[in-house]
């Protein structure tokens, strides 16, 4: 079991290191030089030569790349191009931010949806499951924008509770953006929600029509501890792996709510650089999703291991 | 794919429509836009880019059924064209996303061994990067356009199809079949082609409706956050982006591409979600 872990992890780090390749590739790909683009293109040759050295653009790309990965590792992912200050600290700024987004609509949409797909998966084919299918059909049929502007219609316009709009800058306070976080995580937790609502419906249905639930039924125990007992540790398996996925999605998905919301959070931070083509922030923002996306996926396969014996005795899992 | 392999899989669909009623409610939909998106100019008298000053952001009345936004422009007739950009571009991109990771997905199921722990590697580093962010570099690199967005979407999805394909295929790869060509001395492509496509199909046509659905919602919000379709087109998104600010003003002009995008995307989920059924495709775990 333990070199199952060990290998696990192991993979985890050469997928992050194989994704750093790709995303420093990927942003060198972007057209244009950094140093015309930082000076204007009335800049003298010399000047342009000066700040390509000062820049180390006149290093190979693998000498580059290790100088980054070499930063990247002790937390200095360069300068930005646009606001000068230290791409680290700016970027961590906005995560924070972000984060307070994430915290609160993984908080919703994972409690939310999971009691609604086990209450559609155990009313199979009932007025409950037809509802909460209908719903959920709709909530991954709507695009997050939509969401967000229907729900600033509803919540800032037609009743005045939340802002729409955020007018702090990065260095805000938590109690300064407490109030604008509801309506984003809400828009956000409604997208999400309707996946891990589906499947943990078909999960519930899988696992009650298996043998040991009619057992434990046989046995003449309540319906809520056949539930709670026997069916739910193993029909939340398989949505181990939906939650992980949608918590990855969430660090690219709140590029467009936050935009909506003009919340000053990782998304936005996303949109300005590209737009500004401020290269360091790009490659530090990719880099730190797919740090994300790789620990959650992690998380998930230890967790499932952790609640599925039969998963520590194979050799690998997908 | 060949007329040898499309006879009985057209056969077996019509089968499955007389069968499965979310299915035919989906492609329904999904068919009203198409023939919509077609007719446009029969349906509306107006042209959807051409501005008119005098007549900006006005209410539903008999000469603008949908009112109008901020440039006098017609919102009806937008949502009318609408449609074509939405359903050409992302069309084209889940066609050739799915094409190709089929055909990759394929490969790696038959070929095994390096080539395809490799491409499983490479693929979940691809997976890990945000699929907005990798779409945003894209589109800046090679400027806006329709063929830039197709390539963008590919890029995106293909490795999610790829992993689907592989599953599947790899159930069919031991078949005897399989390894009865393999001993005539089949190439891998003619295997690919003969033994292993028409056994997934079914996997393969699930994929492209749920593929479509969220390619038609990617596309909708990289429109929104104007990377996409370049204003005057008519486009979905790009409507709700232009007349958000004034959706106090005139709801009409951003809720109605709002419902033309929401009935395409339930269309094409339903679409998904009755021939998974009636097939046996276990959609949401194909899905991730």
């Amino acid at each position: 079991m333990l070199s199952f872990v060990a290998r696990r992890i192991a993979a985890a780090f050469g997928t992050l290191l194989l994704s750093s390749v790709l995303v420093f590739l990927a942003v060198q790909a972007l057209p244009g030089d950094v140093a015309t683009q930082v000076l204007g293109k009335d800049a003298t040759p010399d000047a342009v030569a000066a700040l390509r050295t000062q820049l180390g653009l006149d290093q190979p790309a693998w000498e580059r790349y290790f100088d980054w990965v070499r930063g990247a590792l002790h937390g200095d992912f360069g300068t930005s191009l646009v606001s000068g200050k230290a791409v680290g600290g700016e970027v961590s700024l906005y995560l924070g931010n972000s984060a307070l987004i994430a915290l609160i609509t993984v908080l919703f949409a994972v409690t939310g949806s999971i009691v609604l797909g086990i209450v559609a998966g155990l009313y199979r084919d009932r007025w409950p499951d037809h509802l909460i299918s209908t719903v959920s059909l709709v909530g991954m049929s709507v695009p997050e924008f939509v969401v967000a502007t229907v729900l600033v219609l509803c919540f800032s316009v037609a009743l005045p509770w939340f802002p729409a709009v955020v007018l702090y800058g990065p260095e805000a306070s938590v109690g300064q953006l407490l109030p604008a976080v509801w309506l984003p995580a809400l828009a956000l937790a409604i997208v999400m929600a309707a996946y891990i609502v589906r499947m943990t419906r078909t999960s519930v249905i899988d696992v009650m029509a298996g043998e040991y639930v009619t057992t434990a039924r046989l046995k003449g125990l309540s319906t809520w501890r056949v539930v709670t007992r026997h069916a739910l540790p193993s029909a939340l398996l398989p949505t181990l792996h939906v939650i992980a996925l949608n918590v990855a999605w969430l660090a690219g998905g709140v590029a467009v709510v936050e935009n909506v919301f003009n919340y000053p959070g990782i998304g936005k931070l996303m949109l300005s650089s590209v737009q500004n083509r401020d290269l360091p922030v790009i490659q530090a923002i990719a880099l730190v999703s797919a740090v994300v996306y790789v620990c959650c996926n992690l998380a998930a396969d230890l967790a499932a291991m952790a609640l599925n014996p039969k998963l520590r005795t194979r050799g690998r899992t997908r | 794919m060949t007329a040898l392999t499309l006879a009985p899989v057209a056969g077996r669909a019509w089968r499955t429509l007389r069968t499965s009623r979310t299915a035919v409610i989906g492609l329904a939909i999904v068919a009203v836009h198409v023939l919509i998106a077609l007719l446009a100019p029969v349906l509306t008298s107006y042209d959807p880019i051409a501005n008119d000053s005098s007549e900006a952001l006005l209410g539903p009345s008999w000469s603008h059924w949908e009112g109008t936004d901020q440039y006098g422009r017609d919102v009806l007739a937008r949502v009318l064209y609408g449609g074509r950009y939405a359903l050409g571009v992302s069309v084209t991109a889940t066609l050739l996303t799915v094409a190709l990771g089929t055909v990759v997905g394929c490969a790696a199921a038959l070929r095994g061994g390096w080539f395809d722990d490799v491409l499983g590697r490479v693929l979940d580093a691809i997976l890990s990067v945000p699929s907005v962010l990798a779409l945003l570099v894209i589109v800046t690199a090679l400027g806006t356009g329709p063929s830039v967005i197709v390539l963008a979407i590919a890029v995106v999805y293909v490795p999610q199809v790829v992993r689907v394909v592989r599953g599947a295929a790899l159930a069919v790869v031991p078949a005897d079949y399989v390894t009865a060509a393999r001993a005539r001395g089949e190439g891998t492509w003619a295997i690919l082609r003969r033994e292993i496509l028409p056994n997934i199909t079914d996997v393969v046509c699930v994929e492209f409706a749920m593929r479509a659905s969220w390619v038609v919602l990617l596309i909708s919000s990289l429109s929104f956050l104007g990377f996409g379709a370049d204003p005057p087109t008519p486009d979905w998104g790009l409507m709700v982006a232009e007349n958000r600010t004034a959706i106090t003003v005139v709801p009409m002009a951003s809720l109605a591409p709002i419902i033309a995008l929401a009935t395409l995307v339930v269309g094409l989920n339903l679409a998904a979600d009755g021939l998974s059924k009636a097939w046996g495709v276990d959609r949401i775990r194909e899905g991730n």
